[in-house]
């Protein structure tokens, strides 16, 4: 029965064209717009690390004060005062303090020019703690943290540049003039969003290719290449800034149970109370203790335009369905005398609800695969309505191709259920009487 | 045209009559708001920086190395550059407009203010700024020479003297005489107001500070340093592929990123605004397909009702109806049910726009963009009923006697 409904449904389709690629073009463009905006949302909504997102927790605590924060929300970084403190009381089974530095590295051929990286100083447990892949060698241990070692971890596409993809582990690498040894060089590892570093990213970024110890990068006062926000003049030298209440770095723990992350936070609560009767802070304590989902979201890491435009394009799709709707109930109403004859030899109601979702199934069919090839094209052309970081990260996988033909294909038959409703209730009688 | 008898017939056709209102209220829904958005982008886009951007090339520039003072090397650049056979004029800042990167700082009338001032942009300058910008001064004078002065990354920035803009000068003076007046951006470092310009705007695209800015006649001794340079006519493209050499000719240890590190002006506004510009062409795309389709619905549905009533369009015409009666009749018709999906579709475009408002930060819908989309659907509403319309008027009177 279902290919000879079908051949019916194509018959039918063939006979009035116009009406037919009316259908197929608003399922298409509805489709399709909804699905590019989607590929686009999903990119920046997803969890950039799995496998671990719910054990890893970003660290803040409110040094402002209600005055100078907005609705409660403590501000996105620590202290150095802070960072330090918590990184010395060693509460989490790992945990590291890190911010973005810009590095200059100088290649041993004079006739090379120097090259500009994107660099974050960290500590050991950055590397275990967020999966970090290993091409060579391995992070940095927690005593070169220490020891405030010259010790360096390069990306795959540095160590590419420098020592043409060659082993590298244990040489050196000359950065602004310090000789730092290599102890690892990293897979293409750059998580996105790079939840690690959302302030000063705003969740996107081609990914940093040099890693230095924290310890290492304070000693030579190397510039906070970040956001660095103060409430009050910190007052002129290094060693005043540091201890001001200046925020720049961000701290992240590893706690692997829930009950683990609940310590933490009383004990966190506990560190705030106690800066609060020393006198230094004038307010109840405020700390958060986030996983990466919930910190990827409270720092609202997908751009309001991914949002907008994908709002817009499933406004568009639902009109693109009424429009469907439309059209179908015309098509199939003019059928009614067809459908008289046919309930009249016995089809039962069952049998035209059959014969015109099946109907409608070949249009979301026709639609899905024009929704298809219009979303191919719309990613390809992501890159002209958003930035390069994001726009990079929207693709056509299979899972974007399936959901593609099965929207359009849903989509359709839902369309079509008032209209093969209206279709079902013709009444043989009436419609066999009046011709 | 009597609209008691067309309300009757759409009685009978309750469903195509809700779907074609529903489609015309969905849709003016979403172009009122899209077309907002479209006309909040391309204001921005357009938005003046205040600067002649012609013939502007600006270099961003990091030394490599650690030396104790920048500022011979900085010396050096910007006497190299300024030797070169295009150029015009050029100076050494911490940034300009649309840079998207730099610093800013609020200004107070009194030296021990604690209430929030007036917030500005810093722009470090020496007396080449003005004239390679190309801002207007407005009143008072440009720096000298002997007022540029250097400060380091650990000093906090408060020159004796400053040039800032109108804008900024109207907020921190509402009562109009700015120039000549000592205002404090550190607590109790007085600067005087030297010169104000007419307008330049912050490094920012989206602040609530965009024309105030404070330029400073200091020099940033410090790894980076941005180069702007005016050329003189005819010679920006000459000047932007040799400039880069002429510096590396000076010394190789220094970087221009390779995206940012040599551009024209026109480079860094593209860049700016590309968000803005590829989100204005989203829904202006969005906006015309989505209007293609509304009509082509129309259109559909419309003839489906001709053909449907061909009968009966015979029968008025048999009794005495002209063809114009008909045509008015189906164009009335239409009429009606937009009239009736665009009120609705009023009431669904302000919810909309009320939520984004909360959701997104969006100005408040205009009402001028939404009478412009009221009058654009029923505008299409009429057009594209026009075709099956006329189609019903040449039904001959002699289809009454006919059986379908």
């Amino acid at each position: 029965m279902f290919s000879y409904y079908l051949q019916l449904g194509l018959r039918s389709l063939r006979r009035n064209p116009m009406l037919t690629a009316l259908m197929v073009m608003a399922i298409g463009f509805g489709v399709a717009a909804s699905m590019t905006t989607y590929s686009v949302f999903r990119a920046t909504s997803r969890d950039p690390i799995p496998q671990k997102s719910d054990v890893l927790y970003n660290i803040q605590i409110d040094n402002w004060g209600p005055e100078n924060t907005k609705e409660g929300e403590p501000p996105p970084a620590l202290s150095y005062k802070d960072a330090t403190a918590l990184l010395r009381a060693n509460k989490a089974k790992r945990q590291t303090v890190t911010y973005p530095v810009g590095v200059s590295v100088i290649p041993e051929d004079p006739s090379r020019m120097p090259m500009r990286q994107g660099a974050y100083a960290t500590g050991a447990d950055f590397f275990p703690m967020f999966d970090v892949p290993f091409l060579q060698g391995q992070g940095w241990t927690r005593d070169d943290d220490e020891k405030h070692a010259d010790v360096i971890v390069i990306s795959k596409s540095l160590n590419d540049k420098l020592f043409n993809g060659g082993p590298s582990v244990g040489k050196q690498v000359n950065l602004d003039g310090h000789l730092f040894r290599i102890t690892g060089v990293m897979k293409d590892w750059s998580p996105q969003p790079v939840f690690f570093d959302v302030p000063n990213t705003s969740g996107f970024n081609e990914g940093a290719t040099v890693y230095v110890p924290l310890t290492r990068a304070l000693d030579l006062r190397l510039p906070n290449n970040g956001n660095n926000n103060c409430i009050k003049d910190p007052g002129e030298g290094w060693d005043n800034y540091l201890r001001s209440e200046c925020i720049w770095l961000s701290l992240w723990a590893e706690l692997p149970s829930k009950a683990d992350a609940q310590a933490y936070r009383d004990f966190l609560t506990g560190y705030a109370a106690e800066m609060q009767r020393s006198g230094r802070f004038s307010w109840a304590p405020n700390v958060r203790v986030r996983d990466v989902m919930d910190w990827l979201s409270v720092q609202k890491v997908v751009p309001r335009e991914s949002q907008v435009s994908l709002l817009v394009s499933l406004g568009f799709l639902v009109i693109c369905l009424v429009n469907t709707i439309g059209l179908l109930l015309a098509k199939f109403m003019r059928r009614a005398p067809e459908i008289g004859v046919r309930r009249a030899l016995g089809a039962s109601r069952r049998d035209i609800y059959a014969q015109f979702l099946i109907e409608a199934g070949t249009i979301g069919v026709a639609g899905g695969l024009l929704g298809l090839l219009l979303t191919g094209l719309g990613v390809l052309s992501v890159g002209l309505v958003f930035p390069e970081e994001v726009a990079r990260l929207a693709t056509l996988d299979p899972t974007l191709m399936l959901l593609t033909l099965t929207v359009a294909i849903v989509a359709s038959v839902v369309a079509a259920f008032y209209p093969t409703w209206r279709a079902a209730q013709v009444q043989p009688a009436w419609q066999l009487k009046s011709n | 045209m009597q609209i008691k008898p067309i309300l009757a017939a759409l009685r009978r056709h309750k469903a195509g009559t809700i779907l074609i209102a529903l489609q015309i209220a969905l849709t003016l829904a979403i172009v009122c708001n899209a077309l907002f958005i479209v006309h909040e982008r391309v204001e921005r886009v357009s938005r003046p920086t205040g600067m002649n951007e012609a013939n502007v090339v600006a270099v961003q520039n990091l030394y490599v190395g650690a030396p104790s003072t920048y500022l011979p090397l900085i010396k050096t650049d910007l006497q190299a550059i300024r030797s070169m056979p295009g150029v015009e004029d050029a100076y050494a800042t911490n940034s300009f407009p649309l840079r998207r990167g730099g610093w800013s700082t609020s200004a107070q009338r009194t030296a021990d203010a604690t209430k929030d001032g007036v917030q500005s942009a810093l722009y470090f300058a020496d007396e080449h700024a003005l004239a390679t910008l190309g801002v207007k001064l407005i009143a008072g004078r440009n720096f000298t020479s002997s007022e540029i002065s250097s400060i380091n990354r650990e000093q906090q920035p408060a020159p004796p003297q400053v040039i800032i803009t109108k804008a900024m000068a109207d907020k921190l003076f509402p009562e109009g005489n700015a120039l000549g007046k000592t205002i404090y951006y550190i607590k109790g470092r007085p600067s005087t107001i030297i010169g104000i310009v007419e307008k330049l705007t912050v490094p920012w695209i989206s602040t609530d500070f965009t024309d105030n800015v404070t330029i400073m006649p200091l020099t940033f001794d410090g790894g980076y340093q941005t180069f702007v340079i005016r050329t003189k006519p005819g010679q920006q493209d000459a000047v932007f592929k040799s400039v880069a050499d002429k510096l590396y000719g000076v010394s190789r240890m220094r970087v221009l990123p390779e995206k940012s590190g040599v551009r024209t002006f026109e480079m860094v506004r593209q860049k700016a605004y590309e968000a803005d510009r590829g989100m204005a062409v989203l829904m202006s795309v969005v906006c015309g397909v989505l209007l293609a389709i509304t009509a082509a619905g129309i259109v559909g549905l419309s003839s489906f009702w001709v053909g449907q009533r061909r009968r009966q369009i015979g029968v008025r015409r048999a009794l005495g109806a002209s063809k114009r009666d008909i045509l008015s009749y189906f164009m009335t018709e239409n009429l009606l049910i937009a009239v009736a999906g665009v009120a609705v579709g009023v009431i669904l475009a302000l919810g909309m726009n009320q939520w984004m408002l909360t959701q997104f930060e969006m100005e408040r819908l205009s009402m001028t963009y939404l009478i412009v989309g009221v009058v654009i659907l029923l505008a299409l509403g009429q057009a594209a009923v026009f075709a099956p319309a006329l189609r019903a008027s040449r039904v001959p009177p002699v289809e009454a006697t006919r059986s379908v």
